[in-house]
């Protein structure tokens, strides 16, 4: 009786449906546009008009169009692009290490140590929920925690550990890598959690049959089954990183710059070309290394595994 | 930690003693008790849920036993890792690990032991030769039919030369043909290896093929163990008689007894202990036609009847008939249900 009702009621439906049915390839394009139409016109235009501003002449009042190489030159043979790209590769480096490390850990621990899935769902959240306010809040907020007089170095000093506060706690090296590892360790627990829980848990009772340690299960089975949640993890890390300008500026108290704090000062001058043309390089550099990492993993081919 | 090099006879392969397995509030299994034989197919057999996947993994060290004891070849192995004791297990979904090759894969607990690698890969080659798999080693699992992967988790399970090999539902995700392919090969391989097999499975079929033993589990008790012939001839109760098939379950006058199938017959009240029924369904299965029948009040029984008889004497749906057993044939059962 059912059955009947639905083939009455389905029939003319797929009638008026066929009318305005369209090709396959135009549903292919349709599907795919609405993405096109954004990276085309915020991403693919602006870089364009990027690249052809960086080879224009420029000075204190306006810029004109040319076609110059002595942006690059600059840019290129100046030491001060060498020492922020050094130094941007090295916070670069040791966050990726660390949110590596704290990453995996807290993944491994959320995906196969909890066993109930409403915790396991609450310390998701827990993780998730700070990345909801805005970074700089979140960077700001270390300030009165790391501070001279903040409320770790009078922790320290009301149990007496220190007589005087730590001075290297902020507005230093240390305090830009702190805020780093807290801000960007949710994006490798992210994608690392994600193809941890693809891993079959029979997978690692079999290796214990085997007789394999817990260290050799996790170097030959986990880690080589989550090298792409790994890869993505640091891909998002590195380019973080990379294309930082506040965290830097906020917290090393002017004892380091970043790539982009440096591009930054070069807008405010209105040097608009030499701007753009160290931001072309930024992204030709970070291509590279993504691309870089992309050889090692294959991301494309596990994502749609 | 065994008597290896002088060989002293050992009286059990595996002995569980009043093992017990509780999850929080409620119990897997309950107080089991089971010895098997050297080089002994074993298998246990139940409906879902009545806890002998969890005997087996007990057995195999990867579910903590929450009391009693197991000891395998007489050493108690309770407290002792999967590697330690001497098992090896054969998962159900098979668990290869999908980034390493059939080679790797079989060499991987080998490589656990620290076995070197030319050797560790010479002896991987040796057991994939075992299943027939030699020419696969360079495969990866998602390359491999199912039946192929099972292959190679058999190699990967026995290249530890285990003393006992465990098998969860191992024919399971088979198909029919193939499943009594691989299961006349397990046999061979367990008279060949000389080692004990315990085979988890819910199919009777598949018990009663295999096994020395057979282990019929309920509600996390065994029982009925014995050869599958004594459990066929001799089931102890109606459970049994039930789960493992060809049986009739009925009220006799003296209470419930068991009735092969193949001994009953449609005839007449003057032919001996008898009851009155109605044909529900009459299936041709080939050599014999199973008639199903509705007896008394809604009880179901069977007869199979060899096809010339049947076809000599035809019954439809629906028709009244008797249903007939011989005195001798009729064997009773503890217990009522």
């Amino acid at each position: 009786m059912d059955a009947g009702q639905d083939a009455v009621s389905i029939a003319p439906r797929s009638r008026g449906r066929r009318r305005w049915r369209l090709s396959a390839q135009a549903v292919s394009w349709l599907q795919v546009s609405p993405l096109a139409i954004i990276l085309i016109t915020f991403f693919a235009l602006p870089t364009l008009i990027f690249l052809v501003v960086s080879f224009y002449d420029y000075d204190r009042v306006g810029i004109y169009p040319d076609f110059l190489l002595d942006n690059y030159r600059e840019i290129l043979t100046s030491p001060a692009t060498l020492r922020v790209y050094l130094s941007s590769l090295q916070f670069a480096f040791i966050v990726w290490a660390i949110t590596l490390f704290l990453g995996f850990n807290i993944a491994y621990f959320l995906v196969f140590h909890v066993r109930s899935r409403m915790m396991r769902t609450v310390l998701f959240l827990a993780c998730a929920i700070p990345f909801w306010t805005s970074g700089i809040i979140r960077t700001i907020a270390w300030i009165p925690f790391l501070g001279r007089n903040g409320a770790f170095n009078q922790m320290l000093q009301g149990v007496h550990l220190i007589d005087r506060p730590l001075d290297f706690l902020l507005f230093s090296p240390f305090a830009v890598c702190v805020t780093y590892i807290h801000l960007f360790t949710l994006l490798m627990i992210g994608p690392i959690a994600n193809s941890l829980a693809k891993i079959d848990p029979a997978l690692l009772e079999a290796a214990r049959d085997a007789g394999a340690s817990r260290w050799r299960t996790m170097v030959d089975i986990v880690i080589p089954l989550s090298k792409t949640g790994i890869a993505l993890g640091s891909i998002l890390v590195f380019t973080q990183v990379m294309g930082d300008f506040f965290v830097v500026k906020a917290m090393s108290g002017g004892q380091s710059a970043s790539i982009v704090s440096q591009l930054a000062t070069e807008i405010q001058a209105m040097q608009y070309p030499p701007a753009a043309a160290s931001a072309m390089i930024l992204v030709l550099f970070v291509a590279i290394m993504v691309g870089g990492m992309m050889r090692v993993v294959d991301v494309r081919k596990e994502l749609v595994r | 930690m065994d008597t290896h090099g002088i060989r002293v006879q050992r009286r059990f392969d595996v002995e569980l003693v009043q093992v017990t397995k509780r999850y929080g509030g409620t119990t897997a299994v309950d107080g089991i008790s089971l010895r098997i034989p050297p080089a002994s197919y074993c298998c246990l057999l139940g409906p879902s849920g009545c806890g002998k996947t969890s005997t087996l993994r007990m057995i195999a060290g990867h579910e903590v036993i929450s009391d009693g004891d197991v000891l395998i070849h007489d050493v108690n192995v309770t407290d002792l890792p999967p590697v330690e004791r001497g098992t090896a297990m054969m998962f159900q979904s098979y668990a290869l690990f999908p980034h390493l090759n059939c080679l790797d894969n079989v060499a991987f607990s080998l490589k656990a032991r620290g076995m070197a690698k030319a050797q560790r890969h010479a002896k991987a080659r040796e057991y994939l030769a075992l299943v027939h798999m030699e020419g696969f080693a360079e495969r990866l699992p998602s390359q491999l039919s199912g039946g192929q992967q099972q292959r190679v988790a058999l190699a990967r399970s026995l290249v530890t030369e285990p003393r006992v090999l465990l098998l969860d539902e191992p024919l399971s995700a088979l198909d029919p043909f193939l499943r009594t392919r691989v299961r006349e090969e397990l046999k061979r391989l367990q008279r060949e290896l000389g080692i004990s097999f315990i085979h988890v499975t819910h199919s009777q079929d598949e018990a009663m093929a295999l096994a020395d033993l057979m282990v019929v589990m309920e509600d996390g008790h065994i029982r009925q163990a014995g050869p599958p012939r004594e459990v066929f001839e001799r089931p102890v109760s109606a459970f049994v008689a039930r789960f493992i098939g060809g049986h009739n379950v009925l009220q006799g006058p003296g209470g419930m007894i068991a009735v092969r199938a193949d001994r009953c017959r449609l005839g007449d009240p003057a032919d001996g202990p008898h009851l009155p029924a109605r044909v529900a369904a009459v299936e041709y299965q080939g050599p014999s036609v199973r008639v199903a029948l509705t007896v008394g009040k809604g009880r179901d029984a069977s007869v199979l009847v060899p096809d010339e008889q049947f076809y000599a004497e035809p019954v439809q749906p629906g028709d009244a008939a008797t249903l007939v057993w011989a005195e001798r044939d009729a064997h009773a059962l503890a217990g009522a249900g």
